[in-house]
């Protein structure tokens, strides 16, 4: 028996939200990082699952998969980076304590 | 394969050798050597500059890798654009680069930038999504890189991570939406996508598809609901990057944008995204003035006119026609010159005193008279005071946002641009009071500024003058634009 589309595309579109809402609502910066892996990973599996099942004559969605995830990775990388590069000021990883910048 | 292909990509490669050039002169010049790096690079800019407008330009309409790539000669005039302003954003940085805390990194910083325009240059030559997000991504990493770049200062990190943490929201939200058009149309090809859109009936999910689109690049030009991020990052970021992000990263994006609203889902303009932009438009254009009104600190100040300005960038697209594409183009040449002219001035004041606040501007005109009078006619530009450059490019894109249109709706729209002009004159001649009228002792003594700052002061001001005096420009921009513009640019 062959799984449809639509069992997919519901998890994604619920994985994209819970990412949605931890970004917005999340105060350390590691878990709010987590929360836009999943948006990423959502976008990951639409693109995959719309590929295979609607378009299987073509590979475009699988590539561009691939090339959105090493992109997912780098920007891991860098926003990691000026996490740990604030937390050697503030000994805190809350997006609360980076609130000097107003006006 | 064929390797010839790589050939069409004229500008992309003149850019490449530029950074290998600068990459091999930081690793292994001696230490001496190195103090010249900066001059060096924008030596190297300048001729690139030069060879864009000689011979990078193609003769017509070319493509490579099966149509992911385009060029045109409309594609090769925004390059050349941007590619001044990157020249005049690097000759005012040589004296914050040279300074002795950059030492370790001088060459860091012109090679991320390097790196960043290159992608912005794929992001406008892009005919293909896949393309299309590496050149966006290749745009705002090394940006955020960039922001963080004052290792010492907190502010720099605090303005980097929220820099960061938009950026990757942004895209996150941009590649949802690919993803719902991809399932709609089965193609990541501008021009496929566009053939489907426009034979099939309007579907829900494509609204919701083209929202997030829209979401997603109105991030990266700080139009209003995704705003929140420009002012904290402008502020903390190194005054060099934020002009860099301004004028440079904003009009690469603006175009991108026209790119993918008229060519991409053109066919769909009166249904899904005119009244969309229509709104962002008023928004941004309202609220970004109303922000700038309670500003004290210059680069916030700033920031929040770089708001309302992006809100009249995005009246070049809301046509939906030659001519916005074409008075967009001539608006963000503009836009360069005078707000690079003002953030030439905010830098020279705070690399010789450290001073950043509106109140330290007070009574400028007794001890510096030319950093005022430059100032005054950046802010005059800005603000839209007829001789000057400024005028006319606002002038230009209110044309072009009304060109070929009966609608009521967008007469409304540009009436509400206009009375926001006038809100904004009133701002931006309180920094002019501030400096002129002001009875006060002056606040920053009297300075001579760096060689460098002088030049490209004299630079800015020279444009300003002279695109408003010689506004017929915008001629030669629409012709191009009509000839190569909207119809012909898809491959």
């Amino acid at each position: 028996m062959e799984i449809k589309l639509l069992y997919y595309l519901v998890p994604s579109l619920v994985m994209f939200c819970c990412g949605l809402y931890g970004f917005l609502t999340r105060k350390n910066m590691i878990a709010m990082l987590i929360s836009l892996e999943l948006m990423l990973n959502a976008v990951d599996i639409n693109f995959t699952v719309v590929n295979r099942y609607l378009f299987p004559g073509s590979q475009e969605g699988m590539i561009f998969t691939l090339f959105a995830i090493a992109i997912a990775a780098a920007e891991t990388a860098l926003a990691i980076a000026i996490i740990i590069n604030l937390y050697r000021v503030t000994k805190k990883v809350d997006i609360d304590e980076a609130k000097q910048l107003k006006g | 394969m064929d390797y010839s292909q790589f050939l069409v990509m004229k500008q992309e490669i003149g850019l490449l050798v530029v950074f290998l050039l600068v990459f091999l002169y930081d690793t292994f010049m001696s230490k001496r050597a190195n103090a010249a790096i900066s001059g060096f690079t924008v030596l190297l800019v300048g001729l690139l500059t030069v060879y864009g407008f000689c011979c990078g330009c193609p003769g017509a309409t070319e493509s490579a890798f099966a149509g992911m790539y385009v060029t045109s000669p409309v594609i090769a005039c925004i390059k050349n654009i941007l590619n001044v302003g990157v020249l005049i954003v690097l000759i005012q940085s040589i004296s914050w680069n040279n300074s002795e805390t950059q030492a370790i990194r001088r060459g860091e910083f012109l090679e991320l930038i390097l790196v960043t325009l290159f992608g912005m240059y794929l992001m406008i030559s892009a005919r293909h999504f896949l393309l299309f997000i590496i050149g966006l991504e290749c745009a705002s990493l090394p940006l955020a890189a960039l922001v963080a770049f004052e290792k010492n200062k907190y502010e720099s990190h605090e303005a980097a991570i929220k820099y960061m943490l938009t950026a990757v929201f942004s895209s996150a939200i941009f590649m949802m939406g690919l993803s719902y058009v991809y399932m709609l149309t089965g193609s990541l090809y501008f021009g496929e996508i566009a053939s489907v859109v426009a034979t099939e009936s309007v579907s829900v999910l494509l609204i919701v598809a083209l929202a997030f689109v829209v979401a997603g690049v109105g991030f990266k030009l700080s139009l209003v609901p995704f705003h929140l991020w420009t002012a904290d990052v402008y502020q903390g970021a190194p005054t060099s990057v934020t002009s860099y992000l301004s004028v440079i990263s904003k009009g690469s994006a603006a175009f991108a944008f026209l790119v993918i609203l008229t060519q991409v889902f053109g066919a769909v303009y009166c249904q899904v995204w005119e009244w969309m932009l229509y709104a962002l438009i008023i928004l941004t254009i309202t609220v970004g003035n109303l922000f700038a009104l309670r500003q004290t600190n210059m680069k916030r100040f700033l920031a929040f006119s770089s708001i309302s300005q992006a809100g009249y960038i995005m009246l070049g697209i809301i046509g939906n026609n030659d001519m916005g594409m074409a008075s967009l183009m001539y608006y963000i040449l503009v836009y360069i010159f005078s707000n690079l002219a003002a953030f030439g001035v905010i830098q020279a004041i705070e690399n010789a005193t450290g001073k950043l606040d509106m109140t330290d501007y007070r009574g400028l005109y007794k001890s510096n008279p030319h950093l005022s009078f430059v100032m005054m006619l950046a802010m005059f530009s800005l603000a839209g005071i007829p001789p000057f450059a400024g005028f006319f490019s606002k002038f230009f894109i209110f044309t072009g946002a009304l060109s070929g249109t009966t609608s009521v709706a967008l007469y409304v729209l540009v009436l509400i641009a206009l009375i926001n002009t006038i809100v904004s004159l009133f701002y931006y001649l309180l920094v002019v009071k501030a400096m002129f009228l002001s009875k006060e002792e002056p606040v920053v003594p009297a300075f001579k500024s760096a060689c460098s700052e002088r030049v490209a002061m004299w630079v800015t001001v020279a444009g300003i003058v002279f695109l408003g005096i010689v506004s017929c420009f915008y001629n030669d921009i629409l012709l191009l634009c009509q000839q190569y513009g909207l119809a012909g640019a898809l491959v």
